[in-house]
């Protein structure tokens, strides 16, 4: 392997800067005495303890847990089977279809889902009288249908990789289709599934413009109440949250990393 | 005996026929599930968007007015108004706006590229376990919230944020640099944010080049840098542009960004469908602005799929 050069290894390393001072520096100044969020006055964590007895943040963390739980899991189902139908099924009507309806949310602009979306439940409630009204279901539906997307990305890549050999075995041994899915295929791509969860929920817990124009009155998810203080200007107790959301972010994917590593082979 | 061999070979006929007619509806099921899920709150919304564009505003709930009507005598009349699309061109806000966002676009995809490139070709050279580690470090933004992300921005480039502050205490400028609420803060936004975006799948595609054909280049005395230009890059070619599109086609359409670190002179699409949706309350006018955009944006959309069946075609 010959070594790169230094010019490579400069661009990297101020890459890689590039990338983590704006993190580091939400990090430091969350514990900041002072109000100026960038001027340094002290440590002190008394934002934390702001942040924790705000209830309107505390509230809509709630509901944007809720729903990232739920437009995941359902995300999961579905992006799995989309997958598993695009890369192992023969040719069937549609097919195309849903080749490009699957890679199309990956790309598409925020502002375009959301307002389509929108649309559609508004005509939809004219003419079923379902949904009625905007909220929480709506949301979900909006997320679960760009995460699936994303898991269904996951879910290709690994089925792409995985050898086919042991689901003929299984198939040739007389093992009926559904049951070659959950006894062969399901354990092989269970990575898979749990990293698109895992994309799913974060996606999900972070999106602000589709969940503002599909959500109704009462159903504040957090990017969106973050988004309106945030634009009044930088307020030190957004910056504890954003540690918060850091640091168990880190844990999860060093955990998620350690726990897959012995799986792959 | 004949007659319940027969039975039986029926029988299985039967069995058979039926086992198959599950398998095919189990199958049909497994495909229908993702299909038509996507078909209704995926495609249709699309058609629901063309069709209100097409539509009148009106004070009422939804505000938009049908385009069928039925007249006296069972007639049913269809009533296009183009004239949410004539309004698009006439007021030169909306073709400056989608200009100018074509222009932020390609100038931070190619700024993007630049810094991607270095960065995926130095990992992809790595030993394996520093690769899954700068992998990782890579990827580990991408999981923090982007808005938190796009919001520590503010504090590094306002007037009396981190940069201004060391640049003063360094005695470097007396003044602070305006570099809040310009354009400047927005590509910087915007190349950090998707950053990843562009190195993972230029990484994918030069994790894949084969080092023998470097080997050979530098054996019949080319220098590194004939090598890079003249095999490195046409290699990676799938590479850059599928990270160029994965760039490129969101940020079209960014709100976020423009929203927060840009000013008033910064244009974006993304922004201006927002207001004319939430602070205008024109529903058909935002629907005409969503559509123009999806047809501007279909090229690019077609381009990375063909890009993306290329690269596939070319690692099987």
């Amino acid at each position: 392997m010959k070594k790169s050069s230094w010019f490579v290894a400069t661009a990297t390393v101020l890459g890689f800067a590039f990338l983590y001072i704006p993190i580091l520096s939400l990090i430091i100044f969350s514990f900041n005495k002072s109000r100026l969020v960038t001027v340094w006055a002290g440590f002190s964590t008394q934002w934390y303890g702001k942040l924790f007895a705000d209830p309107q943040i505390l509230g809509a963390a709630w509901i944007s847990l809720k729903i990232a739980f739920i437009s995941a899991s359902l995300a999961v189902v579905l992006g799995t089977l989309a997958a598993l139908v695009l890369v192992r099924f023969r040719r069937f009507h549609g097919k195309n279809l849903l080749g490009a309806m699957i890679i199309a949310p990956l790309v598409m602009p925020d502002v375009i889902i959301g307002l389509s979306l929108l649309l559609l439940f508004v005509a939809m409630e004219a003419m079923f009288g379902w949904p009625a009204g905007r909220g929480l279901t709506t949301i979900i539906i909006a997320h679960t249908t760009f995460c699936m997307a994303y898991v269904a990305v996951v879910v290709q890549s690994r089925l792409v990789d995985m050898d086919e050999s042991l689901e003929e075995a299984a198939l040739d041994l007389g093992a009926k289709p559904a049951r070659v899915f959950f006894d062969v295929t399901l354990p092989l791509i269970s990575p898979a599934l749990v990293s698109g969860w895992l994309l799913s929920f974060t996606l999900s817990l972070d999106d602000l413009v589709i969940a503002s124009f599909t959500s109704g009155p009462g159903a504040s998810t957090l990017p969106m109440v973050i988004f309106s203080k945030v634009r009044l200007g930088v307020s030190p107790d957004i910056n504890a949250l954003a540690t918060i959301i850091i640091v168990m972010v880190a844990i999860g994917v060093l955990l998620a990393a350690t726990w897959m590593k012995p799986k792959r082979v | 005996m004949s007659f319940s061999a027969n039975k039986a070979t029926f029988g299985t006929l039967i069995k058979r026929t039926l086992v198959k007619r599950i398998r095919f509806r189990g199958r049909s099921l497994v495909i229908g599930i993702p299909l038509w899920w996507l078909i209704v709150f995926f495609l249709i919304p699309f058609v629901v968007v063309a069709k209100i564009s097409f539509s009148e505003a009106i004070i009422a709930r939804p505000p938009y007015s049908s385009l069928l009507e039925w007249k006296e005598g069972g007639f049913l009349l269809l009533k296009l108004h183009f004239s949410n699309y004539l309004y698009l061109l006439e007021d030169s806000l909306y073709i400056s706006a989608y200009w100018s966002s074509i222009k932020v676009a390609f100038f931070s995809t190619l700024i993007a590229l630049l810094v991607a490139y270095p960065m995926a070709y130095y990992i992809a050279r790595s030993t394996e376990r520093r690769r899954n580690i700068l992998l990782m470090l890579i990827i580990l933004p991408f999981w923090t919230s982007f808005l938190l992300r796009v919001y520590a921005w503010i504090g590094i480039l306002k007037t009396h944020g981190i940069i201004n502050n060391i640049l003063m205490s360094l005695g470097i400028t007396s003044e602070p640099l305006v570099m809040m609420q310009t354009n400047f803060a927005v590509y910087v936004g915007i190349v950090y944010t998707y950053l990843p975006f562009m190195i993972l799948p230029l990484y994918t595609n030069l994790v894949k080049l084969d080092n023998s054909l470097l080997e050979a280049s530098a054996d019949l005395g080319a220098n590194p840098l004939t090598t890079f230009f003249k095999i490195t890059l046409p290699l990676s070619v799938p590479g850059i542009i599928a990270g160029s599109m994965l760039v490129f086609i969101p940020v079209v359409g960014e709100f976020v960004i423009p929203a927060l670190l840009g000013g008033p002179d910064t244009l974006m699409i993304g922004k201006v469908l927002w207001d004319e949706f939430f602070s205008n309350r024109d529903w058909p006018v935002a629907s005409a602005v969503a559509i123009v955009m999806l047809v501007l944006l279909v090229i690019p959309v077609m381009l990375l799929r063909n890009a993306q069946n290329a690269s596939r075609a070319a690692s099987t």
